[in-house]
């Protein structure tokens, strides 16, 4: 028999039962889309991600604090990051061009009649929008003046200044955040969550306002304003492990702890994107698992319709063992139709698969990104689990009886 | 005499179903021999081992023991692929219950046991145009593209005479070909049989009717399995004399 001959055999057997073919192909279909789908999503999110983190730039170096590893009554010999250490930083660390920290506290923000609870607040030098690469959408960012004078200004994200203001400009308008009065001097364009981090709802405030305002300590006098993170930019050709060592080894030394025992971490843009990376190969890998489950489910339902075809068309076996079929030529046949089942499913499923994913996009905003490669192996595993699961009813088929075959009724 | 090609001899031929005591000899001890362009009937009561002959002579299945020579070949102990090839190219096969595809056309029916043919190549249109002419041959040229549920009795039992010869076989195995056909088309299909023997095809056929087998040229009675008498009949071999219609 040739091939030619057994697809055609087969799409007629296919066509005989429409429905019955494509309710057995759903589980293949389903799957097929759901891998091509899902792997776009997770490709989307992640080109996003990774375009969102190298936009900052890859000469950034990031200082945070982190738990006291000090041994246990010893206290809090260091409070931690300070401001301080960020002066320290620009001052005696080779190749470094700008040093940005952050502070954050969260308190209500009123304008007129609306209140808004836990709004997150956040202290910052004025290098801020440089180095998280935002723009001004409005007004402007404090200056380096109002920081050392406590000047009370504020910066809006542009999520927030829509929520108190509607469509108004903010400039000019004070708004009270806790029991502190400010100016709203500008507005941030959109930039939308980088991480799980929303910069678009925050009030950005000059650091030493946060200080005295919103932060203030008891250990502040004696050991400097404690902050979360200091932005370390470094000059294009600075060697980043050497000026990574100089910050630990200052720090370090500012701090009176040994490397080993430091309460602070440094790390790169690189280290970041590998976390990223390690996160979204944990979902994608979770995606697989889930992609051959309902292959698998497919499969089963493939085998399953091809038991019953078998039974129903034993009598066919029979008259094509009569007049000369073989049982490969009887194995072929049932195991074509079982492949073309799976393929048809499986082209089905990336017509589905890839318009769900642009759908998907329409609709959520997210973007979505259609891997060749998904689909070329949502398409293969398709086949090969047709093939796998047709096999043991062909197989069947084929070692049918052409006497038995012939009297079933 | 003209010593005509043995199509079929067979040995001490037994076929035995089931094991130990419940055991069935369907066939105990058969030898016959068919020649070339032979019409034989096989006759016999219900239980008698006709068909389980049929099916052993049509290479359907092997016999327990014994040996059958078809058309000088050994085929007794082959094997399904080699017994497939056998059924392919040396037999036709015409059964009581005409054994046609459902929701087939009569011309797709008849080209089957081409597509089945390692030996030889046929393009779609060489095939088709055999069957047309096959189709034609045994007067359904016009019914070639009805599905069997379209046709009547006799014209599917045409469509399975014609399935049974376009692979140009030895020999045609007809088991009870009119035993589902009123007398009518019964009659209609005999004359077609033997229009086919004085073109000539060489038959063997099992009937219940006397009438029919008095029309062959000889009647191989079973009884239990075994040959119980061989009966020459009225026809003459084909080609010597013109037979009546
Ligand atoms: N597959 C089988 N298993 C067991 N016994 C069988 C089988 N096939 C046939 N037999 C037995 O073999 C004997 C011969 O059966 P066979 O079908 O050849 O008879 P037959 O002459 O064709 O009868 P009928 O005229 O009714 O068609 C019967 O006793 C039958 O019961
Ligand atoms: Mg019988």
């Amino acid at each position: 028999m040739k091939p030619i001959e057994a697809i055609r055999i087969a799409w007629e057997a296919i066509a005989k039962n429409k429905i019955r073919s494509f309710l057995t192909m759903l589980g293949i279909i389903i799957g097929v889309a759901a891998v091509i789908i899902m792997v776009g999503i997770s490709a989307g999110t992640e080109a996003a991600i990774q375009e969102q983190i190298t936009s900052l730039g890859s000469n950034l170096v990031f200082v945070q604090s982190s738990f006291t590893r000090g041994r246990p009554g010893q206290g809090p010999q260091s409070g931690g990051l300070v401001f301080d250490d960020s002066t320290a930083i620009q001052d005696e660390v080779e190749g470094v061009t700008a040093v940005v920290v952050e502070q954050y506290s969260s308190e209500t923000v009123r304008v007129g009649d609306v209140t808004l609870e836990e709004v997150e607040i956040l202290g910052t030098t004025t290098g801020f929008p440089s180095v998280r690469d935002i723009d001004i959408a409005e007004g402007r960012y404090f200056y380096d003046l109002e920081i050392e004078r406590k000047q009370k200004v504020a910066v809006l994200g542009s999520s927030l200044a829509k929520e108190l203001f509607n469509n108004e400009s903010p400039i000019g308008k004070y708004i009270t955040v806790g029991s502190t009065k400010l100016t709203v001097i500008g507005v941030l364009k959109e930039k939308g969550m980088v991480g799980n981090t929303d910069y678009d709802s925050r009030v950005y405030l000059p650091i030493s306002v946060v200080f005295q305002k919103f932060t203030p300590s008891f250990f502040a006098r004696i050991m400097g304003d404690s902050v979360r993170m200091i932005y370390v930019e470094l000059d294009e050709d600075a060697n980043l492990d050497s000026v990574i060592t100089q910050i630990e080894l200052l720090l370090a030394k500012r701090h009176g702890v040994s490397l080993e025992e430091a309460d602070f971490t440094v790390t790169t843009q690189q280290d970041i994107i590998e976390t990223q990376e390690s996160t979204t190969a944990a979902f994608r890998s979770l995606l697989a698992w889930v992609a051959g489950v309902s292959l698998i489910v497919g499969g089963i339902g493939i085998m399953n319709i091809m038991l019953v075809s078998v039974t129903e068309r034993t009598r066919e076996i029979g008259i094509r063992q009569a007049v000369g079929a073989t049982p490969n030529d009887i194995r072929i046949q049932f195991l074509t139709e079982a492949l073309l089942l799976s393929i048809v499913g499986g082209l089905i499923g990336i017509v589905l698969g890839v318009g769900g994913a642009y759908i998907f996009s329409a609709f959520s905003g997210m973007r979505t990104v259609i891997m060749v490669h998904s689909i070329l192996l949502a398409f293969g595993s398709a086949a090969i689990v047709g093939a796998f699961f047709g096999y043991y009813p062909a197989n069947q088929a084929a070692q049918l009886d052409p006497i038995d075959a012939l009297r079933y009724e | 005499m003209m010593s005509a090609r043995k199509i079929i001899e067979t040995i001490d031929i037994r076929k035995i179903y089931g094991m130990g005591e419940v055991s069935v000899a369907a066939l105990d001890g058969v030898s016959i021999d068919i020649e070339e362009g032979e019409f034989v009937a096989i006759m016999g009561p219900s239980g008698s081992g006709k068909s389980t002959l049929m099916h052993i002579l049509g290479c359907l299945s092997r016999p327990t023991s014994g040996q059958y020579l078809l058309d000088g070949e050994d085929v007794s102990r082959l094997n399904k692929v080699e017994l497939a090839a056998i059924r392919n190219r040396k037999l036709g096969f015409i059964f009581q219950s005409y054994n046609l595809l459902t929701r087939t056309t009569a011309l797709r029916n008849v080209t089957l046991p081409m597509v089945y043919d390692r030996t030889k190549e046929f393009t779609p249109e060489e095939s088709d145009e055999k069957a047309s002419r096959i189709l034609e041959h045994v007067g359904l040229g016009e019914r070639a593209h009805h599905q069997p549920h379209e046709l009547s009795g006799g014209q599917q039992q045409r469509v399975a005479i014609a399935r049974a010869l376009v692979n140009d076989p030895v020999l045609l195995i007809a088991d009870e070909p009119t035993g589902n056909l009123d007398s009518q088309s019964g009659e209609e299909i005999m004359t077609l049989l033997h229009r086919l023997h004085q073109e000539g095809a060489t038959i063997v056929m099992v009937t219940h009717d006397s009438e029919i087998s008095a029309h062959t040229q000889r009647t191989i009675h079973l009884l239990d399995g075994r040959v119980e008498t061989v009966v020459k009949n009225g026809k003459k071999k084909p080609g010597k004399e013109k037979v009546e219609k």
